[in-house]
């Protein structure tokens, strides 16, 4: 303790609280800085401030009650996070699940990337000083919300998701919607080029900035497009296929630059191909039932299973220990925010403040997420 | 030389792209029509939600002030929060005592919107609402009872 005083005192090192409320951490997220000067020697996150204890109550809710918990973590991604749980427990019960929910299920999915990517996009481009783009990303939103909100029910905490199919059949103006969705966003997709991706202020922000090699990344676990930013080929939706993903053909983004500017167009082309699976699907949802008959009450038999999937940010995996019980023994999440969060330091060492905001912007921090 | 060229060439691509980025924004100066802002608390008339809409639990009435509900609690079994509360009364029906409904109590400041309660209902009593304009000024206004004064359960309904 004395040791780091004297250190801290010779090297002019400061310290800074940069949170817990802080317009560029998205949530309560605390970052205690060491400075010197303006450059940062470590960034030490401090996380805890919004943890509701979603993993304890779980062991005390039934299984389809489970469900609506995980709404709460990543909220953007909810409607994965819900495919997740209900694949797992469904992998546990042994249920055939009907095509038509597979296909459903990957359509809301994609549709769930895009608008958490719209929503990073316009915020990204907020928290770098351009108002502008947090209005645009909002506008091409509202449509998506607008489709969830017909379908399911909710705009986002859907809960769509139920142990064996979907809570309802989808509303027969979703075919409609997400087509005409689709062809008025890949109108509007070229003009987050125009906006922010070629814009000079931009990309002397971003570009060289928070530079994560591939190796680092695999030791720390950063999934998803941060990952595959740095060259890091994690995409369960390609190499674990799940729901209706081994029919459709999609490209998997990999950059190798592993700085802010390929995260940021990692994301970007990810829209595009969400865009593409999209319009793959749409028209071939298979006719069948929206639900595989399950009982009113699931009892899992005794036995553990573990389901990933792809969300918006990265690697999301379900671990399910049972006892028989109607509630589960244990429940584990592997959220990605959390992993991705702990290479934050690696990445914003020797930069400067102003950079470290880029750095967490393109991380796409979801606070509920990393916290439980 | 080269860096001179490299120089300008940096100024010049640098304003031409704030320049296409200004461009868009004021496409939308000059075209007012493809703004979407809905000017909300105005349009609150014309403002529809979509049917699926779950804003709270309400339970069905008809005009005859009747209710669907028996008071057999699968919706509280089904609920993870614990936002509805049944407290049942017994009646006298053909000289047997039978539980039926007395207070459906509807906490609406634990209720999460997931919608589990509608699906396990075994008599299609309840649904959920469009409406969203929740807030209160004291929170014990947000404690509801749902099943209206003076109402019954419909004829036929076990």
């Amino acid at each position: 303790m004395e040791e780091t005083i004297t250190t801290a005192l010779e090297s002019q090192e400061y310290f800074i609280n940069m949170g817990p409320q802080h317009p560029s951490t998205h949530g309560v997220l605390r970052l205690v800085l060491s400075l010197d000067g303006e450059i940062i020697r470590k960034v030490e996150p401090h996380i805890g401030y919004i943890h509701r204890s979603i993993e304890k109550m779980c062991e005390h809710d039934s299984y389809q009650q489970i469900v609506h918990l995980t709404d709460r973590m990543d909220y953007l991604s909810c409607h994965i996070n819900n495919e997740a749980v209900c694949l797992a427990v469904e992998m546990g019960l042994q249920v055939e699940i009907p095509e038509r929910v597979k296909v459903i299920r990957t359509i809301i999915g994609e549709l769930t990337r895009l608008s958490s990517h719209q929503l990073w996009w316009g915020v990204m481009g907020m928290d770098l000083g351009a108002i502008t783009t947090f209005l645009y990303g909002f506008r091409d939103r509202e449509l998506i919300t607008d489709i969830f909100e017909e379908t399911c029910g909710a705009r986002l905490t859907m809960n769509y998701n139920v142990p064996g199919g979907l809570m309802f059949d989808i509303h027969p103006n979703f075919q409609k919607r997400t087509k005409d969705f689709v062809t008025y966003f890949k109108k509007k997709l070229p003009e987050y080029d125009d906006l922010l991706s070629n814009n000079v202020i931009f990309r002397e922000r971003t570009i060289g900035i928070g530079k994560l090699s591939k190796e680092d990344a695999i030791s720390f676990g950063v999934t998803g497009p941060t990952g595959r930013a740095s060259g890091f080929s994690c995409d369960v939706r390609k190499h674990y296929p799940y729901s209706a993903y081994d029919r459709v053909q999609f490209k998997e983004i990999l950059r190798t630059e592993g700085d802010c500017f390929a995260r940021y167009q990692c994301r970007i082309a990810e829209m595009w191909e969400s865009l593409s699976i999209i319009e793959q699907l749409i028209d071939n949802i298979p006719e069948g039932p929206f639900k595989a008959p399950t009982k009113a009450v699931i009892k899992l038999p005794k036995g553990e299973w573990y389901q990933k999937v792809e969300t918006a940010r990265g690697e999301f995996g379900v671990y399910i220990i049972s006892e028989g019980q109607k509630s589960p023994y244990r429940l584990k999440f592997r959220s990605p925010g959390f992993s991705n969060l702990s290479a934050l330091d690696h990445m914003a060492r020797g930069c400067k403040i102003a950079d470290l905001v880029a750095i967490m912007s393109t991380i796409d921090l979801v606070i509920p997420d990393i916290d439980r | 030389m080269k860096s001179v060229v490299n120089y300008f060439k940096e100024i010049y691509f640098g304003l031409r792209s704030l320049i296409t980025g200004l461009r868009v924004t004021g496409h939308y100066i000059t075209h007012p029509k493809e703004i979407i802002t809905q000017q909300y608390p105005e349009n609150r008339d014309t403002l529809k939600m979509f049917e699926r809409f779950r804003g709270e639990v309400v339970l069905i009435h008809d005009e005859k002030n009747e209710h669907r509900c028996t008071g057999c609690s699968a919706c509280e079994v089904a609920c993870p929060n614990g936002t509805i509360e049944i407290i049942h009364k017994k009646v006298d029906v053909d000289g047997r005592k039978v539980k039926a409904l007395d207070k459906f109590v509807y906490h609406l400041q634990m209720c999460t919107m997931c919608g589990l309660c509608i699906p396990a209902c075994p008599t299609d009593a309840i649904k959920m609402a469009n409406t969203f304009e929740h807030a209160v000024f004291d929170r014990s206004k947000l404690t509801k009872i749902l099943n209206k004064p003076g109402s019954k359960i419909m004829d036929g309904i076990k």
